[in-house]
């Protein structure tokens, strides 16, 4: 839910990055923070276990400019990808914005990323949201691995509707901006949209 | 997508002024309000190294987690909140069931002071949020906002933002 504060004239927005257990979403926010200007950004926050996996969310803020005289500023948010810390995701995808959903490439993940993309349609459908209107972008990641499932056979069984989808190799920066970009787009023409009534 | 949460400056002065007499009646370090999604909404107080957006954060999942053990032993929620440290303590309330009251004091003052002020202020801030309501509605029934700052946003100016 996005909080506009006309006092201070600052736009906040939430995304979330969803998917399954290791499949880079940490690693996507890590790149994103690693390749931010220390003035726009603040710190990153990870709430993981000793083995780096994370146990409630990383968060990182990002401050992207000014539009319209309002700095922007977008809330990153990531989910335990563990099927066994759902709470966890449900509380976090509360007030969402917008969603980009990581999918692992590799062939031995593909009933994982099912798995996720059913749960967060679960989970989005208990906080009122409905996944078809949602701000949302797929994303592909690990695409340089050799085990990686062709581009056509993730989309035709990951794809919702006409979202955009990105591959991406987190660990190396690629295509983490482009889906950053695409959401955060999607975020603020849906704002437009409910300006206009 | 649900209706974005709007702070006007108007009912942002208020808040102020009701936190910042909460911070020295209450003998506080500093007050903090935020809203359940995370966001900061208002502060006042001497800390002035503090992280506030980490702390918005943290605070709202820290509710989150909170209200989840609430439902797990069949409570609604838990509305009031409390951490004590070896120097510094966290009051956390939730005020006109949506936004997140913080208040972090020392030994300069004492849990029972807060609690007394908390409640106080809740009661007024209840009024201001009230208010905000009903002018949202109002803008909304009137079809839309005149001075909303997205009404003509171009995907240039979206563009403009990740260069």
């Amino acid at each position: 839910m996005t909080f506009i504060n006309y006092a201070s004239r600052e736009i906040n927005c939430k995304i979330v990055y969803y998917g399954p257990g290791l499949g880079g979403k940490t690693t996507n926010l890590q790149y994103i923070y690693d390749s931010t200007a220390a003035q726009s950004k603040g710190k990153l926050i990870s709430l993981a276990t000793e083995t780096d996996r994370t146990l409630f969310f990383d968060f990182l803020p990002l401050d992207l400019g000014t539009v319209r005289g309002f700095k922007t500023r977008f809330h990153l948010y990531t989910v335990p990808g563990q099927v066994f810390y759902d709470a966890s995701r449900k509380l976090i995808l509360k007030g969402v914005d917008g969603v980009v959903f990581v999918a692992d490439s590799q062939r031995e993940r593909m009933d994982a990323n099912i798995e996720s993309l059913y749960n967060l349609d679960e989970n989005l459908k208990q906080h009122g949201y409905d996944l078809m209107k949602v701000p949302y972008v797929l994303q592909f990641n690990k695409r340089d691995l050799a085990n990686a499932v062709t581009y056509d056979e993730l989309r035709k069984e990951l794809l919702r509707k006409d979202e955009p989808i990105f591959e991406a190799v987190a660990n190396k920066g690629v295509g983490v901006f482009d889906t950053l970009k695409a959401v955060a787009k999607q975020v603020l023409m849906e704002l437009r949209k409910g300006s206009a009534g | 997508m649900t209706t974005p949460v709007v702070m006007y400056e108007e009912e942002y002065a208020l808040l102020k002024t009701v936190i910042s007499r909460l911070c020295v009646d209450a003998n506080a370090k500093f007050v903090f309000l935020v809203d359940k999604n995370g966001q900061q909404i208002a502060s006042y107080g001497e800390m002035t190294d503090l992280d506030t957006t980490s702390l918005a954060s943290l605070t709202a999942g820290n509710v989150a987690a909170t209200d989840g053990l609430a439902n797990l032993i069949g409570e609604r929620g838990f509305p009031v909140l409390s951490h004590e440290g070896e120097k510094e303590n966290i009051h956390i309330s939730i005020v006109a069931g949506r936004v997140i009251l913080v208040v972090i004091f020392d030994e300069r003052s004492s849990l029972g002071l807060v609690r007394l002020r908390v409640k106080r202020a809740s009661g007024e801030m209840n009024q201001i949020f009230e208010a905000i309501d009903a002018k949202v509605t109002r803008e909304r029934d009137m079809g839309f906002s005149f001075d909303s700052p997205f009404a003509e946003i171009t995907e240039d100016d979206i563009d403009a933002l990740f260069n």
